[in-house]
C-alpha cells in the first residue's frame, strides 16, 4: 500500500511533506497588526528564505513560530501538531530551534557550556540524578558533551571550547549560536538574520556553512536575511513579507523580477 | 545496589563520622563565646548557600529569605514544643510511645520546618516567579514581612513574646557543629553536584539569558521554581537548627534586615559562587563581632567596611569562580615558586 499523501492535522488538511504550515496567522500589538493573516508552508528539507522591508513583522512570524508569542488569529502545526499558545521551551522540544537576531548568547558560560545547554533538552536523568551524580546522569553528560564537541567542531570552533562566548568575534558568536540552536537536534531551525554584521568573506563562509549543515544534519531551514546575495544564493524558495502581509512568494529568479517586491523595497514612483 | 551508590553513601558517612568527632572536639575545647559565635556563623552560611540557588544560580532577585527562615524555626519548634505533648498525650491512651531521643526528634523537627518552608516556597514562588528583576524584589520583601506580622499576631505561637523554652536538641551529645555544618555541606554539595551537571547548565542559562534558554528548551519557570523550594527547605532547615540551639524564637529576630543580610552575603559572595557564599556568611557573622570593642560604632564601621568591600570588589569575593581543592594547590605552589623566583633574580 503507497503512504497517503495527505493526512488531517489540527488545521485541516495537509500533505505528507509539510514540515511547517502556517494558516492564516494574525498577530496584533494594540491596534497594529504586526502580522495580519500570514500563510506560509516549509516542505522537509527546504531551505526558504524571509524577507522583506525593515519592520515587516519577519521576527514577529519567527516569535509567533518559536511560542513566544501566541497568535491572535490563524493556527500554526508543525509535523501535524498544532503549536498555537505551546511555551517556548515545549515548542523547542518539539524540534524548532532558533537564533536571534540580537546575538542571545549566554554571557558567562563558555562556548562548550553554551552548547551544553541546547544539549540538555535531550538529557533523561532527573534533577535527583545530578544531585546525587549517579552512574547513569555522568555517563549521559559525557555522551551528551561528546555530542557538543563534534558540533563545534562542524562550525569550527572547536579550538574555543573553554573560552568565555563573549570573549569570541562577533562572527563566531553567530555560528556559536547555530551550535547552540542544533545542539538540541532540531527538524527545523529558523535563523534570524545570520548574516548580519559579517564581512563579505564572512558572508560567504556562511553560505557554504548552512548548506552543508542542512545536508549534515538532515535539516529544514527557514531564515530570514537583508542580504540579498546570500538569500538568493542559497534559498529555493523565498516569501516576501511587507506590513505583516506575504506579498509574494517562488524561487530567487520570481522574487528578484517581482514588481510588487521591488515595490515594497524601493518604493514606488510617485506620479 | 549500584557500586556508585554505595561510594556515595560510605563517603558520606565517613564525612559525617569526621565531622561529629570534630564537632564533639570543638564543643568541648572552644571558648562558649567563639563556640556561639562559629554556631551563628555556621547557620548564616547556610542561608547563604541557600540563598545563593535563588539568586546568585537562577537570578532572582529574592529579598525575603527570612521568611523562610521564620517559617522553618515556628513550624520546627511547634513540633518539639506544642504538637509533640499532645500527640504523646493522645498515644497514651492508645499505649504507643511518642518518638523518643534527642536525634530522632530533631530530625522530625528538622523534616517538617523543611518541608513547611518549601511548601511555603512553592505557595510564593509558582505565581510570583513570572515577575522580574525588582517586582520580584518588592514582592518576595513583602512576603518575608507578611510572615512577620502573621507570626507576630498568632497567639499559639507567642504572639510578640514568641516561643520559649524550646529543648536544645541541637546541642545534645555536643553535635551541634555537626548538624549546623552538617546541613551548611550538604547544601553546598547540592550545589556543587548540580553545577557539575548539564542540568545545572540549564539553570545558570536562566540566570543568564531567560528568554535564549526558554528557546533552548528550558522550562524556566519550573526551574526557577524548583530553585526557589530548595532554597526555601534550607532556610527552613536552618531555622528549626537555629530555634533548636538558642531555645527562644520571636518574630522580630526573622525581620527585614535578617533577609538584607542574607541577601548581601550572596551579593557579596559573587554570583553564583557557594564557597564564597559560605566565605561572605562568616565574614559577614564574624565582622560585628570584631568590631565589638568599638561599642556604639560598630554598626557604622560594618556598614564602611561593607561599602569599601563593595568598591574594591563588586564582582564579590570569588566572581563566580569556587573554592576547592584545587585552588589550594594551585596558591601552594604559587607561594612555594615565587622565593624560588626571587631568589634567581638575585
Amino acid at each position: 500500500m503507497e503512504a497517503p499523501e495527505t493526512f488531517t492535522s489540527g488545521i485541516g488538511q495537509c500533505r505528507v511533506s509539510d514540515l511547517l504550515v502556517v494558516d492564516r496567522v494574525s498577530r496584533f500589538f494594540g491596534g497594529l497588526a504586526a502580522v495580519a493573516g500570514v500563510s506560509l508552508h516549509v516542505d522537509k528539507g527546504e531551505l526558504v528564505g524571509l524577507i522583506g522591508p525593515n519592520g515587516a513583522g519577519k521576527t514577529t512570524v519567527f516569535n509567533l513560530l518559536t511560542g513566544v508569542y501566541a497568535p491572535n488569529e490563524g493556527d500554526i502545526s508543525f509535523m501535524g501538531r498544532r503549536l498555537n499558545g505551546m511555551r517556548p521551551s515545549r515548542v523547542a522540544a518539539s524540534g524548532i530551534a532558533r537564533t536571534f537576531q540580537n546575538i542571545r548568547l549566554f554571557p558567562s558560560l563558555t562556548v562548550l557550556q553554551n552548547v551544553m545547554v541546547g544539549a540538555h533538552i535531550r538529557a533523561r536523568t532527573g534533577l535527583m540524578a545530578a544531585i546525587a551524580q549517579s552512574l547513569g546522569q555522568r555517563s549521559e553528560d559525557a555522551r551528551l558533551r561528546g555530542e557538543c564537541l563534534s558540533i563545534l567542531e562542524r562550525l569550527d570552533l572547536d579550538g574555543l571550547a573553554d573560552e568565555q562566548s563573549t570573549s569570541l568575534p562577533y562572527g563566531q558568536q553567530r555560528r556559536l549560536e547555530i551550535a547552540r540552536a542544533l545542539a538540541t537536534s532540531p527538524r527545523l531551525l529558523l535563523l534570524d538574520e545570520p548574516a548580519a554584521g559579517m564581512n563579505p568573506q564572512e558572508k560567504a563562509d556562511l553560505m557554504v556553512l548552512i548548506q552543508r549543515l542542512r545536508e549534515d544534519y538532515d535539516l529544514t531551514i527557514l531564515l530570514i536575511e537583508h542580504d540579498m546575495r546570500l538569500v538568493m544564493g542559497i534559498c529555493e524558495r523565498i516569501y516576501v513579507l511587507d506590513y505583516g502581509q506575504i506579498i509574494a512568494e517562488g524561487n530567487p529568479e520570481e522574487i528578484s523580477t517581482n514588481p510588487e517586491v521591488i515595490a515594497a523595497y524601493l518604493g514606488t514612483e510617485v506620479v | 545496589m549500584a557500586p556508585w551508590l554505595i561510594k556515595r553513601i560510605l563517603g558520606l558517612c565517613g564525612g559525617a563520622g569526621c565531622l561529629a568527632a570534630l564537632s564533639i572536639l570543638l564543643s568541648r575545647n572552644l571558648e562558649t563565646y567563639y563556640y556561639l559565635v562559629l554556631i551563628q556563623c555556621g547557620i548564616a552560611a547556610t542561608l547563604a548557600v541557600s540563598l545563593n540557588l535563588i539568586n546568585g544560580i537562577t537570578g532572582q532577585f529574592s529579598i525575603g529569605h527570612a521568611g523562610f527562615y521564620a517559617v522553618g524555626a515556628y513550624v520546627g519548634a511547634a513540633w518539639t514544643v506544642l504538637w509533640r505533648p499532645v500527640l504523646a498525650h493522645h498515644l497514651s491512651f492508645l499505649e504507643i510511645g511518642v518518638p523518643q531521643g534527642d536525634i530522632l526528634n530533631l530530625l522530625i523537627a528538622l523534616v517538617f520546618g523543611a518541608c513547611a518552608a518549601g511548601i511555603t516556597g512553592l505557595i510564593v514562588g509558582a505565581p510570583s516567579l513570572r515577575l522580574r528583576g525588582d517586582y520580584l524584589a518588592i514582592l518576595t520583601l513583602g512576603f518575608g514581612e507578611v510572615i512577620r506580622v502573621i507570626l507576630l499576631n498568632v497567639d499559639a505561637v507567642g504572639g510578640a513574646r514568641g516561643l520559649s523554652g524550646i529543648p536544645t536538641l541541637v546541642s545534645s551529645g555536643d553535635l551541634a557543629a555537626f548538624w549546623v555544618f552538617g546541613s551548611l555541606c550538604l547544601v553546598t554539595l547540592l550545589t556543587r553536584n548540580l553545577m557539575q551537571s548539564s542540568r545545572g547548565l540549564s539553570w545558570l542559562a536562566v540566570r543568564e539569558d531567560e528568554i535564549a534558554a526558554e528557546a533552548m528548551g528550558v522550562d524556566t519557570t519550573r526551574v526557577k521554581v524548583t530553585a526557589f523550594v530548595i532554597g526555601s527547605m534550607f532556610a527552613g532547615a536552618a531555622g528549626v537548627l537555629y530555634a533548636h540551639f538558642f531555645t527562644g524564637i520571636s518574630p522580630d529576630i526573622f525581620g527585614m534586615d535578617v533577609s538584607i543580610m542574607i541577601t548581601t552575603m550572596v551579593v557579596l559572595a559573587g554570583t553564583g559562587s557557594a564557597t564564597g557564599a559560605i566565605l561572605a556568611g562568616f565574614v559577614l557573622t564574624a565582622l560585628p563581632e570584631v568590631f565589638r570593642f568599638l561599642k556604639d560604632y560598630r554598626m557604622l564601621i560594618f556598614s564602611v567596611t561593607l561599602i569599601v568591600i563593595m568598591l574594591t570588589r563588586p564582582q564579590g569575593f570569588l566572581g563566580n569562580r569556587e573554592l576547592g581543592f584545587g585552588t589550594f594547590a594551585r596558591l601552594w605552589k604559587r607561594l612555594r615558586r615565587s622565593p624560588a623566583v626571587s631568589g634567581n633574580a638575585e
